[in-house]
């Protein structure tokens, strides 16, 4: 490899054409992946018999009216889901990025016993099937009287063993021991250097776990269908499924779930394309170049 | 260079860690730990009925050895859930991941097009909910709306119910198709990033074509990755829920136990048999955590060996 090196850098491919069969086979995972999205755009122009009669992608002249009619839907009960969610991702979200920093930064950054089993402790937690902590949880929360309280999904949506082991990952590549070490001989107490030197540097980890959690909360189904019953609490997961379940009588409310879908879609995209950028997504595999 | 010690001697000093784990301690007993004990407690009670099973006297719970468990591994149903599951799983995660690796490579082809758009866009589903991807796939999936029974029709082929008993897993694997194959693309497709371009300059200068490149230099590279991201799907496919429930009201082949986990909700909220669903989600985590062991080892030989350094 070393005498390859230091030949002359001319890229003997450089000049050619586009290749064909790569190219051709991004663009096919691209068409497939809009499929239902474009779908959905169209659908919900269309009225309720448009919907069943006209050609798939043709789109109808309704958009508006079904946006008002989902919008009158029971007062206006689409928007709250839509809100819950919110509150439930963002809120979750933020709280869950703080809480994983935190302590990723302890279990990379300090060597004291038991690390490698609490860590162990808090990672298992990734490999235990979401429904067995939900009815527990639903148990134990009703114990308390928690269920069917914003607090019962928002509480466990808090610890995530994913962002944990982000936040590990994170600390270990992107801050480094001797600014530490400066900090703490000019006198600095431990929480300070963490809240005002590594914090600091553990930004991009912080916004990328935020993301990762507040996706996961958003999409989150088996933890707010088990916990709550009264539907002015649901997020739109939730909300839409169920009414989804009475379209299978009412096939009227069937363009009320698409409009509903469409509309829940466009937050989550839009906040894709705005943040990318500051998704570290190599930190998943720990390929980390700090 | 060797991780920042807490000055030792002062007490204090020794606690800070474990001062800064309190939260998360705190919070993953009560929610995590907690709930498993509470979960391996009610698998060995049951409610015993006397009388006629009224008012506060005719029921109390006791103790019941590994009855629950047996009842629950002689239900035929959560095994035929389980091979159902496990056919899902051989679909999706081999269909998922050689989606991802090619899709990755050929992002990482030196010379493609459309790169940028195509890579926004195939991770584009991540971002959808999986009941949303499940809605939006079933109404296609519907004869009145399907553009594939529309095509069907206009050649004068027979129709094909596209949500049937055998063909339902065709529709569950393509949810899951569409839903993963970004994200996992996008994991591969890092890791690749990762590797100095100079080697593969040095192998086109040798003459390698893109696709040995491919093959020789960057899938070895990718192992890793690969076998990750594997596990990863793997667990997820074990604990699938949100896309069978949702597929239900649309589909009359998704019955309420079509994969283990809706199993243990209707034991648990429909049958009203907690101890029953305590057992059956039990052996699930077991089944779970058994195929997971290896991925922990991975995870921690590799991505925490610059710490140890």
């Amino acid at each position: 490899m070393s005498t390859t090196q230091t030949r002359t850098r001319n890229r003997p491919g450089n000049n050619r054409r586009t290749p064909l069969l790569p190219t051709g086979i991004l663009l096919l995972g691209t068409l497939y992946c809009l499929v239902p999205l474009v779908w959905v755009v169209v659908a919900s122009t269309k009225n309720g018999s448009e919907l069943f009669t006209t050609f798939t992608f043709w789109p109808g002249t309704s958009l508006f009216d079904n946006i008002g009619e989902l919008t009158e839907y029971r007062d206006g009960v689409y928007w709250r889901w839509m809100a819950n969610s919110a509150l439930y991702a963002g809120f979750g979200g933020f709280l869950s990025a703080l809480l994983s920093c935190l302590t990723g930064f302890a279990l990379a950054k300090y060597r004291f016993p038991g690390r490698t089993a609490l860590f162990n402790i808090l990672l298992a937690g990734v490999l235990v099937p979401p429904i067995m902590l939900a009815v527990p949880q639903f148990l134990l929360f009703a114990e308390v009287g928690l269920t069917n309280t914003y607090l019962s999904v928002l509480l466990p949506s808090v610890v995530s063993p994913f962002g944990i082991y982000l936040g590990r990952v994170y600390a270990a590549a992107a801050v480094p021991d001797s600014l530490l070490e400066a900090a703490r001989t000019e006198g600095a107490g431990e929480l300070r250097v963490f809240g005002s030197v590594a914090l600091p540097l553990m930004l991009p980890g912080l916004v990328t776990v935020f993301l990762f959690q507040f996706v996961a909360i958003w999409n989150n189904f088996l933890l707010p269908y088990i916990l709550l019953s009264d539907d002015n609490k649901f997020p739109v997961t939730v909300g839409l499924y169920t009414l989804l379940n009475q379209g299978a009588s009412q096939p009227v409310l069937y363009t009320l779930v698409i409009t509903g879908s469409l509309l829940s879609v466009i937050p989550l995209i839009a906040l894709f394309l705005s943040l990318q950028r500051s998704w570290r997504i190599d930190l998943l595999s720990g390929a980390v170049k700090a | 260079m060797s991780p920042a010690r807490a000055p030792s001697g002062r007490l204090a000093a020794r606690l800070v860690p474990y001062g800064f784990l309190a939260p998360a301690i705190v919070l993953s007993g009560l929610l995590i730990l907690l709930p498993i004990a509470y979960t391996l407690y009610l698998s060995v009670r049951r409610i015993e009925v006397f009388g006629l099973g009224l008012g506060a006297e005719g029921r109390r719970e006791s103790f019941t050895g590994l009855s629950n468990y047996q009842s629950a591994v002689t239900d035929p149903e959560l095994w035929a859930g389980t091979l159902r599951i496990g056919i899902y799983g051989l679909m999706v995660v081999p269909l998922m991941l050689g989606l991802a690796l090619v899709f990755a490579l050929v992002l990482d082809h030196h010379r493609v097009r459309f790169r940028q758009v195509s890579r926004i866009v195939i991770f584009l589903p991540y971002a959808v909910p999986a009941v949303i991807a499940t809605l939006l796939w079933g109404f296609l999936y519907l004869p009145e709306v399907s553009p594939f029974h529309q095509t069907l029709e206009a050649l004068g082929l027979p129709s094909v119910d596209l949500m049937g008993q055998e063909t339902v897993f065709v529709a569950l694997t393509n949810i899951a198709v569409w839903g993963g194959t970004g994200f996992n693309m996008l994991v591969l497709y890092t890791n690749l990033r990762a590797i100095s371009s100079d080697l593969y300059e040095a192998a086109r200068i040798d003459g390698a074509s893109e696709l040995q490149i491919a093959l020789r230099i960057k899938l070895p590279v990718l192992t890793p990755a690969l076998i990750m991201t594997a596990l990863f799907s793997m667990i997820s496919t074990l604990q699938v829920f949100s896309e069978p429930v949702t597929l239900s009201p649309l589909s009359n082949a998704v019955s309420t136990t079509w994969s283990p986990l809706m199993k243990v909700y209707r034991d648990a909220f429909v049958r009203d048999d907690i101890h029953l669903a305590a057992a059956t989600s039990v052996i699930i985590a077991v089944i779970t955590l058994a195929l997971s062991y290896a991925f922990l080892r991975l995870v921690q030989s590799r991505a925490f060996a610059q710490e140890e350094r």
